[in-house]
């Protein structure tokens, strides 16, 4: 099967059904995308799939075969300068232990992308499916309204 | 874990064909049901049919005047479906309760139906649309379909390729009570229809179900009958997210809003 990640082709010999979270970890050892609950819970692993939010743990690799696929690795810039928004993350403190950081960001991206002048309501329903058991969510929020175009 | 083998078919029929000849093979629609139960062991299946590429279950359409949507089409589009906000109002209200983004943009109407949970928020909302089950070999009206605890009609191999609402629904009214308004699996769904009088509610009884003494009174416009009716309808038991006496009196009084928020005519 071949899909891009982070921009890059890859061409993988894995059996389709093993999850997509598993294969980015341990095959790609892309650890940046973190397991929490592995039930479509909690939204630590998730990761873009043409250009939508999902949780890795939910797929099936073998789902991918054709897809582009961004995870955390792939979010700063060229030249491995943050992007504004991992960049407003640290200076707004929108990271604690920083496990539930990675999924926050992936879908703080897709939502910007999806609507670059979100409302307060609209960030936190678009991250609602991420769980932070740290923060309390506010710096988060702040960090991503800074973020507006 | 045993390996799972993962077979591609080219379309519906490929599909339906290799669900029919592969022993213990299960489709795999947005996984968010079956990619958990897999990796919990909950279920062994030797094999899964990947339905998410197959253009045939995507969509949202008119098709000789009623509205049908494919299968397979995410919970985002139909969030964002003009058609299914104009036909059936209530079926985007349930939608948009589906745990979050993430879970909307894999989620199916296929999936829910297939999985037959309890819980399945949207399918209250299909049961008082009246809504049909079109499957690769025939259609079921939903009201068939739940035959038992996560049993339902689908015989062996048969795919479900479309759910079809012969009528608009625009007078469906939904609600769930859960936990939290995101992520959470809910204590009690209600959906109503005063003309034609529907009651339908989910996380009551081992199956989604419409009430139908509760319909006989609401026939006769008679709310508080309905509500007192409801309670030989439905069978709500104490589990991990709520306890028996609580739904059936959170059923009640939100069968009792909803009605009296509903238009008559």
């Amino acid at each position: 099967m071949r899909f891009v990640l982070n921009g890059n082709g890859v061409s993988l010999d894995v059996s389709g059904s093993r999850r997509l979270l598993d294969v980015l970890r341990e095959d790609l050892r892309l650890t940046g995308t973190k397991e929490g609950c592995g039930e479509g819970e909690c939204g630590a692993c998730s990761v873009l799939i043409d250009g939508e939010v999902v949780n890795s743990c939910l797929v099936a690799v073998g789902q991918i075969d054709g897809c582009s696929v961004v995870t955390v690795e792939g979010l700063a810039l060229p030249g491995g300068k943050l992007s504004p928004l991992q960049q407003a993350f640290i200076e707004r403190g929108a990271a604690q232990c920083g496990i539930c950081t990675p999924g926050m960001l992936l879908a703080a991206h897709a939502l910007l992308e999806q609507n670059p002048r979100p409302s307060e309501d609209e960030v936190r329903v678009g991250l609602a499916g991420n769980l932070c058991r740290c923060t309390g969510y506010t710096k988060i929020f702040d960090a991503v309204l800074a973020c507006r175009r | 874990m045993p390996e799972v083998t993962y077979l591609q078919p080219r379309d519906v029929a490929d599909a339906v064909r290799l669900c029919r000849d592969t022993p213990d093979a299960k489709p795999l629609a947005g996984g968010t049901d079956l990619m958990v139960m897999l990796h919990a062991g909950t279920v062994r299946p030797r094999a899964v049919v990947n339905l998410w590429s197959l253009s045939e279950l995507k969509g949202i359409r008119h098709v000789d005047g009623a509205l049908e949507i494919g299968a397979a089409e995410p919970y985002t589009g139909i969030i964002g479906s003009a058609l299914v906000g104009e036909h059936c109002p209530a079926l985007v209200a349930a939608s948009r309760t589906i745990g979050a983004a993430q879970i909307q943009n894999r989620g199916t109407l296929g999936g829910n139906l297939a999985n037959a949970s309890p819980a399945g928020d949207t399918l209250p909302v299909l049961l008082a649309a009246d809504a049909v089950v079109v499957t690769d070999r025939r259609a079921i009206p939903v009201a068939d379909f739940f035959w038992g605890y996560r049993k339902t009609a689908l015989g062996p191999g048969e795919l479900i390729v479309a759910v079809r609402f012969p009528a608009a629904a625009r007078g469906v009214r939904f609600r769930k009570v859960g936990t939290r308004a995101a992520q959470a699996i809910s204590k009690v769904v209600v959906a109503v229809s005063r003309e034609p009088a529907r009651v339908a509610l989910g996380s009551v009884a081992e199956v989604p179900l419409r009430a139908r003494s509760a319909e006989a009174a609401l026939r006769r416009g008679d709310v508080e009958g309905a509500v007192a009716a409801l309670a030989s309808d439905i069978r709500p038991i104490d589990d991990v997210r709520s306890t028996a006496e609580y739904r059936m009196t959170v059923a009640q009084n939100v069968l009792r809003d909803l009605l009296d928020a509903s238009p008559r005519r």
